[in-house]
């Protein structure tokens, strides 16, 4: 295996593309309890529209999440059953872009490991136990439609594009998953689930040799062509549509502001673009900058307020929000704010601020592994190297950030979605 | 497993001192200790966030979140938490570690400094609090009361909480009442900042590289301005009365899922059995109400229990269609009886123990959970490890679960559902 040591960030890390593959990444960490593994497939919510040989596939909403609910059924019982009675707690998620099942234990970690791996690489389903996950779906779907703050992120992504897959929630609907049928997932698990696109990470106190021996007797061999999926037409720069609302039992409106930035990049250069967006964030609406303490003295926002810089396969966006009276006084202020910035630059010492506000918050992600294994997973999906922030950081200068802000935070790009009170009937 | 070390620093001022250098950050945290009382708890709620806004030194946000940005992004957040029947109020900060920073710099110190400014030298104005502080956090407080309603989970534990526990010091919501919050004052509010700086335990906590020696040194050079009078000691919780009979209560808002929150109560003081007993009843995926509300009858996305050890409470949260209320809440209770006939077998009880060996391992893990867990263990006056809890745990008996779930009654059962449901057997 490649061993990659970053003496910034006191860590070493052990590598290797599998035959069949697979990436692989080992982070030993000493001193802790648990060690943690993370398998994951590239494959999310947005992959509804792929081509499998040589047939296109189109699938319905949710089917993503429904898959990652069904592979934990094993021919010979129930993977997170037999995981918690290993001792370990697992679990899994389906975000846009990817699938990760994962676990951390204290305990019979290569007995876990070999299970993890096994039941996520081999499907077993039936007619009747795809029908039966139904029913625990639809209540996961009616429990996060009554969550505001979920309501007022999946309208925004709508608000924000016109034809990209991002705008569909991840679950789905209770409509579009009674359409979900066992071959559907057969077909799904094969056409995602091969070990050339998937990766695997596992943090703790381990032997990577240990663990690349482990990988190689249980995944398969199989490399398939990658698969090609299909997102729709390419997007305008322009917002869908600026101003999305909705009404639901909430104490005092909800918000959040989007501005959709330019297509996400791949390899070094999404690193890159990763952090000149975060810090741009910082320096537009951070807890420093002069329009979060105008704004927050004037009442408009509070401790809630907040937001970042997301990125997704083929796109990216700002967003920020919380709970004001006045949410479109704070979405007018944010322009102006931009606009300010765009003729009047970033202000030196608010620069140097961010630099060590940044790389302190990079370095406390550290402290969690589930932040390591996710984070070099996804990094690995994009070409990038997560342990590689320090270098990158010091390419980038002040005038990245103001062209970042310039370019992307004006109006026509700008989105604000509001849950306000139910009237009083 | 890392040694904890406890020290008195000053009257009613202890530390607990965890020496560990795995982490890329160190925490510290000083939070004030109170006991439960209607009257005081929304101004002691407010008071971290109005003490945040500013310090002699740096009078407003914007130049604290300066000094904390050239601190490497340090941070220190308002805290306001409920242990037992007290509430602790405080601060707790993180900034990374000696070893990490990028030239060697030292943090500890001048963190400490702004935590011991935070307070004991808050920004004033002809010795009080500025009036835009006050009035600003008070509409924040009253924000955050009022919005505990938006999410519906955890609304339906909050009101089961307040119903079960109606008249005791623990019904009280951390936050307190958006009523009395509202009616908080300027000058009331820097009198209940005199009264508690003097009378109030605090607990210390750090866990960093930095030896024992230097964070002493560091914390009684920052708290040296605590005026220490007469302390008040923290609550000692007391036992919930069990109910004669069960109280249904339901209340209805605009949602699509109903949520249903069962409050048992319990007589037995054997906590490790207790643990345990909740552990297999609620507290995993191999449980029962898992394994059988949710995957046997598909009846909830989730369903679990969780034991307040302090008022030896067990509670129930689950999200269940609103028409399949009745379903749900026999299933739930139907697990209940089984697990009470000792009708649990030896793998349940074996995936319930390494659950809460790994629960307990995986602790000092995790900088947040250790604060949390001694803080509990301070307020409520414990002096147990979380080793020695887990060596107890593995001495379980069926047979001890079963006596101490003996007395468990179903005490409350809280349903949140629909207004336009006109039917329900609720």
């Amino acid at each position: 295996m490649i061993e990659t040591h970053y003496k910034h960030l006191d860590e070493t890390v052990f590598r290797e593309t599998c035959e069949n593959g697979l990436e692989l990444i080992v982070v030993p960490k000493e001193g802790f309890a648990k060690t943690y593994a993370f398998f994951a497939t590239k494959y999310g919510s947005m992959d509804m529209r792929f081509c499998l040989n040589g047939a296109w596939k189109n699938t319905p909403a949710g089917v993503a999440h429904y898959l990652e609910h069904k592979m934990f059924d094993m021919e010979s019982g129930n993977a997170l059953q037999e995981l918690t009675q290993l001792g370990a707690e697992a679990n899994a998620f389906t975000s846009d872009a990817i699938t990760g099942y994962y676990f951390e234990s204290s305990e019979n970690f290569e007995e876990s490991l070999r299970l993890l791996l096994s039941f996520v690489s081999v499907p077993y389903f039936t007619e009747e136990s795809v029908a039966k996950e139904q029913g625990i779906i639809a209540q996961e779907i009616r429990m996060i439609e009554d969550n505001p703050s979920w309501q007022v992120y999946s309208n925004l992504l709508r608000g924000l594009y016109q034809n990209h897959p991002a705008r569909i929630p991840v679950a789905g609907s209770v409509e579009s998953i009674a359409e979900i049928t066992a071959q559907m997932l057969y077909d799904c698990h094969s056409a995602f689930y091969d070990p050339s696109n998937m990766a695997l990470c596992v943090v703790g106190h381990v032997d990577p040799a240990e663990i690349l021996k482990i990988a190689n007797e249980v995944l398969p061999a199989s490399r398939r062509p990658a698969i090609v999926r299909d997102y729709g037409q390419e997007e305008l720069p322009c917002a869908a549509a600026p101003r999305m609302e909705m009404r639901m039992e909430v104490s005092q409106p909800q918000f959040l502001c989007g501005y959709k930035c330019a297509p996400s990049l791949s390899g070094e250069a999404y690193a890159r673009q990763e952090l000149i967006g975060s810090m741009a964030c910082e320096i537009l609406f951070g807890e420093s900058s002069p329009l979060y303490h105008r704004l927050y003295t004037a009442g408009k926002i509070n401790g809630e307020f907040s937001g970042g810089y997301d990125l997704l396969p083929g796109i990216s966006f700002i967003l920020v929000g919380g709970e004001s009276s006045a949410p479109l006084e704070v979405h007018q202020a944010i322009l102006d704010e931009a606009a300010r910035i765009a003729r009047e630059g970033v202000d030196e010492a608010l620069y140097e601020q961010t630099r060590r506000v940044t790389y302190g918050s990079l370095l406390r992600g550290m402290n969690s592994f589930e932040s390591i294994a996710v984070g070099s997973v996804e990094s690995s999906f994009h070409g990038c190297d997560y342990f590689g922030f320090p270098e990158v950081f010091e390419t980038i200068t002040k005038a990245d950030i103001m062209q970042f802000i310039t370019e992307s935070v004006t109006p026509e790009r700008a989105t604000i979605s509001m849950i306000l009170p139910k009237e009083e009937s | 497993m890392m040694e904890m070390t406890r020290r008195k620093l000053m009257p009613g001022v202890y530390l607990t001192y965890l020496q560990e250098r795995k982490f890329k950050t160190n925490v510290l945290s000083a939070q004030a200790i109170v006991p439960l009382e209607q009257k005081n708890t929304e101004r002691n709620a407010l008071l971290p966030a109005v003490l945040r806004r500013g310090t002699a030194r740096y009078s407003d946000m914007q130049q604290l979140s300066a000094a904390l940005d050239l601190l490497y992004g340090a941070r220190i957040d308002c805290t306001v938490r409920k242990k037992g029947e007290n509430q602790c109020v405080g601060f707790v900060a993180s900034f990374i570690d000696d070893h990490m920073t990028p030239n060697g710099e030292k943090l500890l110190e001048p963190v400490a400094e702004l935590m011991g400014d935070l307070w004991c030298n808050p920004a004033t104005r002809s010795g009080r609090f500025l009036a835009e502080y006050v009035q600003g956090e008070r509409a924040n407080l009253v924000d955050q009361i009022r919005s505990q309603r938006n999410d519906k989970r955890i609304y339906a534990s909050v009101r089961l909480m307040q119903e079960m526990c109606r008249g005791e010091a623990y019904g009280i919501s951390r936050l307190g009442s958006e009523k009395e919050a509202e009616k908080i004052s300027a000058g009331k509010l820097y009198q209940q900042y005199v009264a508690l700086l003097s009378s109030a335990c605090f607990e210390l906590f750090y866990c960093g590289s930095a030896p024992l020696p230097r964070v002493e040194q560091a914390l009684l050079s920052a708290f040296s301005a605590l005026p220490r009078a007469e302390l008040v000691d923290p609550a000692i919780t007391l036992p919930h009365p069990p109910a004669q009979e069960t109280r249904f209560i339901t209340e209805e808002m605009d949602v699509t899922q109903g949520k249903l929150a069962l409050g048992f109560s319990s007589t037995s003081p054997d906590y490790p059995a207790l643990l345990l007993f909740s552990t297999i009843y609620g507290g995993s995926a191999t449980s029962k109400l898992f394994l059988n509300v949710r995957e046997k009858e598909s009846l909830c996305y989730y369903a679990s229990a969780t034991l307040h050890r302090q008022k030896n409470l067990l509670t129930v949260s689950s999200g269940v269609e609103i028409e399949n209320y009745q379903r749900a809440l026999d299933e739930i209770l139907a697990q209940m009886a089984a697990a009470r006939r000792g009708e649990v077998e030896d793998w349940e009880i074996a995936s319930a123990r390494s659950t809460m060996r790994h629960a307990l391992r995986t602790m000092c893990d995790s900088l947040g959970q250790m604060e949390d867990f001694y803080l509990g263990q301070a307020a409520g006056g414990m002096s147990e490890t979380i080793d020695g809890l887990r060596e107890k745990l593995e001495e379980v008996t069926l047979e001890r679960m079963l006596a101490a779930a003996e007395g468990i009654r179903l005490d409350t059962v809280y349903f949140l559902k629909n207004k336009a449901q006109k039917e329900g057997k609720a």
